[in-house]
């Protein structure tokens, strides 16, 4: 058996999702079957052994992170499915949950038995109505059949899955801030420590991963370690979801090895750039990623890789800057973007990112003057990585500081003449 | 302890505290906003960045914040390396305040300022538009002006989850977070006032105080104690042109810490209400008119009316007051002015504070204890300062979960996100719902002579050598076997009672309890809460006789001179009304006008605490002095100085000497000699303006500076203040500190015991590790009629708060309280009145938690007098009644506030 696609092999354009015969059918909950014959430890071994890393943006192994849980003391511990994809330009997670709701019910399900939650929450972006009715229905079905409730499938094991939908802030990504939002509390992010591994929702040990991240689970307890490191390419493990979105010919997201190179996805899968616009720069994984520029399009969607170019891959979802789009006031939606989504905890991100709208304003007004530039430059580090309470600023600084190293002659013909786009 | 290096210089510090408050404690200047020393950390102003090294090779560091970051043995730390984040932080913090200090309240005394300056933030480069934002009217205490805050959190986290308010907090998001209520309307949390304190700027200012605004400078201030109840926080008051402007909190870790509530903040301002006595007036007959007179005549009136007088003490009145009265009428002719019943309760906790083997609990004692037990005290109402501090009491709990994960103590938002709503267990006996029944893991409705018989069995569930009970209900043997199993297995048990319910078992109960509890050197804290100010302190000076009001009223003598004290309040109308008909003169000492008063034919101008000095015992026997803020006209004198010929000091002197257990009086003050440099300390601050120009419109020469009674302050901006080594702390300020953030520099540590001033003293020491036990009573017969139970309200049943315009907007006028069924049975409807036998008609409100048989009075408040009402009392439909606009049902405190059944409220 040699399935190169697991994430998205029983999708198909214009078909409905897979019911829970169907998907039972084409191989799926076999992972449970699986993982309930091995202890919830050599299961998380197992994952971690994998090389999963995790695909909300971080990157992080998804075994190792699980393993930072203490063990279980009979109390309540908790699964969170962040499923609150308000990424700038990233659409994977909402694929994956419309069109195969199953697959992130089988994977929350192993994953849960593997860290030992009784409980499970996905937490939906609240725009993502589809995926609302699809999950829902997937998560009745589940029910119905013996995958969730107590005992399931005749083991000890039991869970429970709960979908909440969000009420809708950006800041409800990042972990903390949605483990305060699923309790009802303002979503303002906690410091770490401690993690959430040790006091999360509702005090309890709690692991928040990305719906892609959770859509690996089944493949690797169905196919095993070794079937999943062979699908990346090189040294790396595993498949991941990437796409592209901008004036290229044919804008989406696709299934491709981990280790697939940005010019491969442009070229190959988008078609490349629509006639009569070239490529100025990209933003590899979100708008919270530095640009980078057509010299790096031969770099694999690794995160390594693409840090020592200086960005992140982020989500892996790419988006094209076109010579045709001002690249300030590019740079000027996402600011405004992220200064109203800041929580308005924390010093730096509430009242800094507002000082750069206002610039990045004046310059597309044409009222930009030579010493601003001295401010966007300072507030890139004021707002910097461990500057501010949690990620958010540090990544809202990220498009402008690398467009302050990138474009620098667009900023001074932006104070000289104004915007030369429009 | 840890070693670390800031700087380059090495530093001894404890690893439990965090970063910032070591730096603070070790007299470096690191700007904070958010960090607050009872609220701990929670990191989100980024204000106290500093920079911390991994090594010795480390050139680059990382930014932390000291606040969020537990000192490392060994680690090196930078607060220079992090002054340019610090300067960004502030500017940025910066850009919507609308820098409008010139007319802002806070101007002078504000943290923002402060800190703005040591962050070296001196131009403004942003250019753009401020945000704005609309202010709400949040009651008659406290002013909103959003505009100005710079969203450090601390008001949400004092208001929510340090005092368990629920009606304030934070709303919408970015730089667009709006601080305050889901709709204009007054603040419930009755501790709102220390908004004013926490908030770093002037977002929330003091409402009264702005009526009749002065710089903090300008104020002239003094050490005093509040006058509100009997736990004696320390406060600030400040004057200017012989007003009193305000109070403030004035920190004493043994006390009231950092927090009053607003009956102390608040409920001061009868020292300038026009009901007050400005001169002494004397008449000749009953009927005739007053006629003013001069201080000097007054005096000598006084005197001659002494010949052959009794003297009825006060316990609002000073020990000072009361010791002046006793010794002018001669210790056989002095009574206590206060009843029989309130004396004996008095006297018992005084033996039970000093022979039975107790902890007596400060509010450190309360805040620490990890189980609660409150015997039938409506603590918010009667001592609101300590149910603050029962509500931090709860969270241990949490602090100890967190302390089982390693948490630091100081991490307050990792905790409380841990804990949720797990909470250490208080248990209140009540005939009423309280307060406190929200963080509470059960409130038992029972009257206070059965709580006492619950207690009584609790104490011989623990150890069953005290006496036991008998004819407990199933429920009640259940409830009493839970609490004794929780007292028992807590680590530091207190239980809580106090005199309020008129029930002397109850005190047996209490102490019966916490009696069983004691282990060896292990003993329980017993917190026995008194009614005012001074109660302790005029039942020490009794000294155990029982001469209370009754027998003043029996001892058929013609002269009377009473002290500082209504006698309506304290005996029934008839009673009083016999008493003064009976006597050939009255001579009343007091310095508001009320009705006993009005009946005299010698009244004397007293002065109130703001104008005096003087000795006030509190609930647990601490004595404390409270020095007068400013020098009232010259025909207002301190009472123990119309009293007595005697020097101040020697009137303390000779009641130390006099009275039993009350040598610790002399030592409150460093005495009549002390000077430093031959300089006493000054009231007013070195920047006091108008000194030589204030008075110029009378006499363009300044007046010699008056001495004051106690020797130790002056009434001048001249002498040696606190900051250059006085031993007396009045108004903390500090250089680049101007804000009530200086207190840490008058701290051992910050947020811990001072190093100048006096915490007082307490009287009553218990070293008894014997046990002995009070006796159980034998189960209440029936009564005719409804058996009574007093309502307290913080806000309107203290005599002296109830005269000033701000309390008296959340008080309300009197009412009583039933269960439905007994409303019913009385044929009541929701906009009927009640005749009270032998009393007025009233307005009632219907509360499920009331048992059947039973009614609550309002007691203090207007329209009933509690004392004209027997222990049961019939209750009638009110012909024709209508409900008076001074009814104001919103205004009761209490847990099921919004069940209370009134129609046409809320």
């Amino acid at each position: 058996m040699s399935i190169n696609n697991p994430l998205t092999k029983n999708i198909e354009e214009g078909r409905a999702p897979f019911t829970f015969k169907e998907y039972k059918a084409a191989g799926g909950y076999q992972s449970f079957t699986n993982a309930v014959k091995m202890s919830p430890r050599d299961v998380m071994g197992q994952v971690k052994d994998s090389g999963l890393g995790g695909r909300g943006g971080a990157g992080f192994n998804t075994g190792l992170k699980w393993s930072f849980s203490p063990d279980p003391d009979g109390l309540p511990r908790y699964l969170v499915i962040n499923a609150d994809e308000m990424e700038p330009g990233t659409f994977k997670d909402r694929l994956l949950m419309e069109s195969d709701p199953h697959l992130l019910i089988e994977g929350m399900i192993t994953a849960s038995y593997a860290i030992q939650a009784s409980t499970g929450y996905i937490f939906l972006r609240g725009e993502y109505t589809v995926a609302e009715e699809n999950l829902l229905k997937a998560i009745a079905e589940a029910y119905d059949n013996g995958m969730l409730g107590k005992n399931i499938q005749g083991s000890d094991y039991s869970l429970d899955i709960y979908l909440h939908t969000s009420a809708g802030r950006y800041i409800c990504g990042e972990e903390t801030a949605l483990i305060n939002a699923l309790e009802g509390k303002r979503a303002n992010p906690r410091f770490k420590p401690p993690f959430p591994q040790v006091s999360g929702l509702w005090g309890r040990p709690t692991l928040v991963n990305n719906v892609e991240t959770i859509c690996n689970i089944p493949g690797i307890l169905t196919h095993g370690v070794e079937w999943f490191k062979g699908l990346g390419l090189g040294d790396e493990c595993g498949t991941r979801i990437s796409g592209v979105s901008g004036r290229v010919k044919n804008p989406g997201c696709w299934e491709m090895p981990v280790g697939t190179t940005f010019r491969t996805l442009l070229e190959d899968y988008a078609g490349g750039m629509q006639d009569g616009y070239e490529m100025k720069a990209f933003l590899p994984g979100g708008g919270s990623t530095d640009f980078l520029t057509s010299d790096h399009l031969d770099l694999p969607m690794i995160p390594g890789d693409v840090a020592k170019a200086g960005s992140r891959l982020g989500t892996s979802l790419i988006m094209i800057l076109d010579d045709k789009t001002c690249p300030i006031g590019t740079v000027r939606n996402l600011i405004k973007f992220f200064a109203h989504e800041s929580c308005g905890w924390c010093t730096p991100c509430r009242d800094g990112l507002p000082w750069v709208e206002h610039i990045l304003n004046k310059m597309e007004e044409g009222e930009g003057e030579e010493k601003d530039i001295g401010v966007l430059k300072e507030m890139c580090g004021y707002m910097g990585p461990g500057n501010t309470f949690c990620a958010l600023a540090p990544g809202a600084a990220e498009p402008l500081q690398s467009s302050l190293k990138y474009f620098m002659d667009e900023y001074e013909s932006h104070i000289k003449h104004g915007c030369n786009y429009k | 302890m840890a070693s670390i290096t800031i700087d380059g210089k090495v530093f001894e510090v404890d690893a439990k505290n965090n970063l910032l408050q070591e730096c603070l404690s070790h007299a470096m200047d690191l700007p904070y906003f958010c960090w607050h020393p009872s609220m701990g950390s929670v990191g989100s102003c980024r204000q106290c960045a500093v920079i911390e090294y991994a090594n010795e090779d480390d050139e680059k560091g990382r930014l932390v914040m000291a606040c969020m970051t537990e000192p490392r043995e060994g680690a090196r730390y930078s607060i220079e390396a992090a002054s340019t984040f610090r300067a960004q932080a502030i500017e940025s913090i910066m850009i919507n305040h609308p820098h409008d200090c010139p007319v802002c309240e806070e101007g002078g005394e504000c943290h923002l300022q402060d800190m703005t300056v040591m962050s070296g933030h001196t131009y403004r480069r942003y250019d753009g538009k401020k945000k704005t934002h609309h202010n709400q009217y949040l009651g008659p205490f406290i002013n909103h002006e959003m505009n100005r805050c710079i969203t450090c959190y601390r008001c949400v986290r004092y208001y929510k989850d340090y005092a368990g308010g629920t009606d304030f907090g934070p709303q919408a998001s970015h730089d667009n977070t709006y601080f305050g209520r889901w709709q204009e309307g007054s603040l419930e949390s009755e501790f709102s006032g220390n908004l004013v304190e926490v908030c770093p700027t002037g977002v929330f200012t003091d409402k009264p105080f702005s009526k009749h605004y002065s710089r903090k400078w300008d104020l002239q201030s003094s050490p005093s104690v509040c006058t509100g109840c009997s736990v004696g926080c320390n406060t600030n008051p400040g004057e200017r042109y012989g007003s009193l402007r305000r109070i403030v909190n004035r920190f004493n870790d043994e006390v009231n810490g950092y927090f009053l509530c607003d009956k102390g903040r608040f409920g001061a301002e009868y020292v300038n209400s026009s009901e007050r006595i400005p001169v002494s007036m004397i008449r000749n007959s009953h009927d005739a008119d007053p006629v003013q007179i001069e201080a000097d005549i007054a005096k000598e009136a006084l005197s001659k009316a002494a010949k052959g007088s009794i003297g009825i003490g006060s316990p609002r009145a000073s020990m000072e007051a009361n010791f002046a009265l006793r010794d002018l009428v001669g210790e056989e002719n002095f009574y206590a002015g206060i009843a029989e019943n309130e004396l004996g309760m008095l006297d018992k906790i005084i033996d039970i504070y000093q022979n039975k083997p107790v902890n007596i609990a400060n509010i450190k004692d309360i805040e620490n204890s990890d189980a609660v037990l409150i015997l039938g005290e409506d603590l918010t109402n009667t001592a609101a300062r300590l149910a603050l501090g029962v509500r931090q009491s709860v969270k241990n709990l949490g602090r100890q979960m967190g302390a089982d994960l390693n948490f630091p103590i100081w991490h307050d938002a990792a905790i409380r996100q841990l804990a949720m709503d797990k909470l250490s267990p208080l248990y209140i006996l009540s005939p009423h719902t309280t307060r406190l029944d929200d963080v509470s893991h059960t409130t038992h409705i029972s009257s206070a002579a059965n709580s006492a018989r619950i207690g009584m069995a609790i104490a011989n569930a623990i150890d069953s050598s005290a006496p036991a009970v008998k004819g407990l209900t199933k429920d009640e043997k259940a409830l009493v076997a839970e609490i004794a199993e929780t007292l028992k297995s807590a680590k530091q048990a207190l239980i809580i009672s106090g005199t309020s319910s008129r029930e002397p078992a109850l005190l047996e109960a209490a102490s019966n309890i916490a009696t069983a509890l004691q282990d060896g050197d292990n003993k329980a804290n017993l917190a026995l809460v008194s009614a005012e100010s001074n109660s302790m302190g005029l039942a020490l000076m009794m000294q155990g006789n029982n001469k209370a009001l009754e027998q003043a009223i029996s001892a058929v003598k013609k002269s009377a001179i009473v002290l500082e004290n209504d006698l309506y309040r304290r005996a029934s109308s008839s009673d009083v009304d016999a008493f003064i008909n009976g006597l050939d003169q009255l001579v009343v000492l007091d310095h508001l006008k009320n009705r006993t008063g009005e009946q005299a034919n010698l009244v004397i101008a007293a002065a109130t605490f703001a104008e005096s000095s003087g000795t006030f015992v509190n609930y647990e026997g601490r004595a404390q002095h409270y020095y007068s803020t400013f020098k009232p006209d010259s025909a207002i004198r301190s009472s123990a100085l119309w009293l007595s010929d005697k020097p101040f000091n020697e009137i303390t002197a000779a009641c130390a000497d006099a009275i039993a257990n009350c040598d610790g009086i002399t030592d409150l003050t460093p005495g009549e000699n002390y000077n430093f440099a031959g300089l006493k300390v000054p009231r007013q601050h070195h920047r006091y303006s108008g000194r030589t120009s204030m008075r110029a419109n009378i006499n363009v020469h300044e007046p010699k500076q008056e001495q004051d009674e106690d020797g130790v302050m002056v009434y001048s901006m001249e002498g040696v203040p606190a900051i250059k080594d006085a031993s007396v702390l009045n108004s903390p300020w500090a250089p680049g500190w101007n804000s009530n953030q200086s207190i840490f520099k008058f701290q051992e540590n910050a947020g811990g015991a001072l190093k100048q001033g006096s915490n007082g003293q307490r009287l009553l020491l218990n070293t008894c590790t014997k046990k002995t036990w009070y006796e159980a009573a034998g189960s209440n017969d029936a009564k005719e009629g409804f058996e009574v139970f007093p309502l307290y309200h913080l806000f309107g049943s203290e005599e002296l708060s109830a005269y000033t315009p701000a309390i008296q907007e959340k008080a309300t006028s009197a009412y009583i309280s039933l269960n439905p069924e007994d409303a019913e049975k009385l044929g009541l409807q929701a906009s009927d009145g009640v005749q009270v036998e032998h009393n007025g008609a009233v307005p009632f409100i219907v509360r499920e938690a009331t048992q059947v048989g039973t009614v609550g009075i309002s007691v203090g408040l207007k329209g009933l007098n509690f004392q004209d009402i027997s222990s049961a009392v019939a209750l009638d439909k009110a012909d024709n009644w209508k409900n008076s606009e001074t009814w104001l049902a919103a205004n009761i405190i209490a847990s099921d506030k919004r069940e209370v059944n009134i129609e046409g409220v809320d």
